[in-house]
């Protein structure tokens, strides 16, 4: 589903060259749950906007769901965003002047979905992070948490089958991170896609599989157990 | 999707409304500044009947001194003619109408229990009526026969008729005109042709004259002209009779004709009279008899000079530094926004879709700023009409009658508020879409 072959990121100043991602070679497939770890700097969120077509690169090839993506025009890499990939941000990133319906309703916006659609998937994504109460607040109006969750809302309110999650729980308490990962576990047991950025490794212990960076390259893949089985075992 | 981005500018004026404000502002005040002269231009650059352009000729033949052309434009014949000339060439069937013309004051008495009161008068023929399209409020204008032996009849316009007889009908009515009694057969409705194209001797933005009376009572009463009489050579003028035997030009002379063949025709006339009084030892200059229409007329008099040309320039350099203003907030606006720009992209907003909201939030700007623009423009042309008004002391002529906003004013204010915001717009508008959205997706 995502396949990235020797994918280099550069970043260049008039003086030097610094490479984000270097021959990066990368496979996931529908269903996984990911976690992305590794020192600040060693390329995890270039790799997920490139993932994300947020970011372009020099070098290697990058396919999703079979599309080569270096071949797309803006448009159609645009709506390949809205239709297959939902972001959640470590910062949440809700438009400050749009209440918690609104900032959900962006994305299906730009699908040009009818108004009843719209609001049948606002509905059911507020109701799934448990914020349907909420619909009317402003985001100022939301702790940390519900401002995250309402993130997460808006993500899935397209219905997407990735799920790019960049330190999701970065500006949380750990209570409050243990809720969103409960949830984001759940959209993954749903069908979703899930790959998440996070420094924290216990947090990267709950996805099935850990890609590690370094210095923009893949250090180490490590595969866990599958959640059942290590609940089970933990129990 | 319109209706969501004009959503979304409105929210984007409530996140800044000081720098909304400035940008209003600033293409409101190029608009105004624009509209303002732009109306004053329209308004003396108007052909006030457009509509008889091919058909309504003044007539001037050169019949000037040898040596030296008449004042400053040496190709043009003088503006007026003499009355022989005119007398002449009256007597041709030609044209479908013909007018011979000039001004002169008068005071008119004994009208009702107004008091005696000076009168910008017109000695004209009948066809000027139907000539210039003159509206009637009562009654009409006098036909051919009255022009000669001349009738005692006179029009008024609405306003002398206001003042004399309370804007009752008058018709009818007798009153004293220079102590001769004349009798009130019509009275003109509203009239204020801009500029004053069939006489522009006067002010070129003068109102009408009060009074018409048949051409002829100017020779039976002997009177002058109070406008443009020229003479170019030495003559021994003792007597009014010798002033009207003169080479003296004064009058003012129109013709209606009604096609091409008729124009090719009366122009041939007019040749054939000059050649046979060059013969006869007048006309010293090369001919240069010409049928001018009211346009080229209104060029060749230059009503619009070159200033008012010079003040549309400088406006439009005003509404350009406006707009240069405005670009650079727009951009500092848009910029300032990026974030969330980042963040509509990243949920999948094309470069397109980002360039189209910021766009219609700069057409929603433009539309505040032709309103306002507008406001101040009529608010400027007022004052304005003040000004002039003042300097008037309350009577009526000149800059202070083009200082109206008209419907014209109106549309070139939206044309040009839309136009010239959507150009500033266009630049900032792009660039917004074109910013990498993953260095303000971390940075929010």
């Amino acid at each position: 589903m995502l396949k990235m072959q020797d994918v280099s990121k550069i970043y260049r100043t008039d003086l030097i060259e610094t490479y984000a991602l270097r021959s990066f070679s990368v496979e996931v497939t529908a269903g996984e749950f990911v976690a992305v770890t590794g020192p600040s700097g060693s390329g995890k969120t270039t790799f997920l906007n490139v993932a994300g077509l947020l970011e372009s690169f020099e070098t290697g090839s990058y396919e999703l769901d079979g599309n080569d993506v270096q071949r797309l025009s803006d448009d159609a890499r645009s709506r390949l965003r809205n239709e297959r990939i939902g972001f959640i941000f470590q910062s949440f990133n809700l438009i400050p002047d749009l209440n918690v319906h609104d900032n959900v309703d962006v994305p299906l916006r730009y699908r040009r979905l009818t108004g009843a659609d719209r609001r049948e998937r606002i509905n059911s994504a507020l109701d799934l992070v448990g914020l349907s109460s909420r619909a009317r607040h402003m985001p100022s109006q939301l702790s940390g948490g519900q401002q995250q969750r309402v993130a997460i809302a808006r993500a899935i309110a397209g219905d997407p089958a990735f799920l790019l999650a960049d330190e999701p729980t970065g500006n949380l308490d750990s209570l409050m991170a243990r809720q969103v990962m409960d949830l984001l576990e759940q959209i993954n047991e749903m069908g979703t896609t899930i790959l998440l950025v996070t420094h924290d490794p216990e947090l990267a212990r709950r996805a099935q599989r850990n890609v590690h960076l370094v210095d923009g390259q893949i250090s180490d893949f490590r595969a866990y157990e599958p959640r059942n089985a290590a609940t089970e075992a933990r129990a | 999707m319109l209706g969501y981005y004009t959503r979304l500018a409105l929210k984007s004026f409530r996140r800044n409304p000081g720098l909304t404000a400035l940008m209003v502002i600033a293409i409101a005040l190029g608009i105004a500044v624009c509209v303002m002269t732009l109306t004053v231009y329209h308004a003396m650059s108007g052909n006030p009947i457009w509509w008889k352009n091919d058909r309504l000729y003044a007539v001037t033949m050169d019949n000037w001194d040898p040596n030296t052309p008449y004042r400053a434009q040496p190709k043009l014949p003088p503006p007026e003619m003499t009355y022989k000339d005119t007398q002449s060439l009256l007597a041709s069937n030609i044209p479908e109408r013909k007018v011979v013309m000039y001004s002169t004051d008068g005071v008119i008495s004994g009208a009702g229990s107004a008091a005696a009161q000076r009168v910008g008068t017109r000695l004209t023929t009948a066809d000027f009526f139907s000539m210039f399209e003159v509206p009637f409020l009562y009654g009409n204008g006098w036909s051919a026969p009255a022009d000669s032996p001349p009738q005692p009849v006179i029009v008024l316009s609405r306003e002398e008729n206001d003042k004399l007889f309370g804007g009752a009908n008058s018709v009818g009515r007798t009153l004293r005109w220079n102590d001769h009694e004349f009798r009130v057969i019509g009275v003109l409705d509203d009239w204020f042709p801009r500029p004053r194209y069939y006489d522009l001797n006067g002010g070129n933005f003068d109102p009408p004259d009060g009074a018409y009376i048949p051409f002829r009572w100017g020779l039976d009463l002997e009177l002058l002209n109070n406008e443009d009489t020229d003479c170019w050579r030495p003559e021994k003028i003792d007597s009014f009779k010798d002033f009207v035997a003169s080479d003296c030009i004064w009058l003012q002379m129109w013709v209606e004709l009604p096609d091409a063949a008729t124009r090719v025709r009366m122009q041939s006339f007019i040749d054939g009279y000059w050649a046979q009084q060059r013969n006869a030892g007048r006309f010293p200059r090369p001919l240069n008899n010409r049928l001018t229409n009211v346009g080229q007329w209104l060029r060749d008099r230059e009503v619009v000079d070159n200033d008012n040309r010079v003040l549309v320039g400088l406006a439009f350099a005003f509404l350009a530094v406006c707009l240069i203003n405005t670009v650079g907030l727009l951009l500092a606006k848009f910029l300032n926004g990026a974030a969330i720009t980042g963040v509509r992209r990243a949920l999948g907003a094309s470069r397109r879709q980002i360039f189209i909201q910021h766009l219609i939030e700069v057409g929603a700007l433009s539309v505040l700023g032709a309103l306002l623009g507008l406001a101040l423009a009529a608010l400027g042309l007022a004052a304005v009409h003040h000004l002039y008004a003042a300097a008037h002391l309350g009577h009526r002529g000149g800059y202070q009658e083009l200082t109206h906003l008209d419907y014209v004013g109106v549309v070139w204010a939206v044309l040009l508020a839309l136009a010239a915001t959507l150009a500033a717009g266009l630049y900032p508008a792009w660039r917004v879409g074109r910013l990498p959205p993953a260095v303000y997706l971390k940075s929010q």
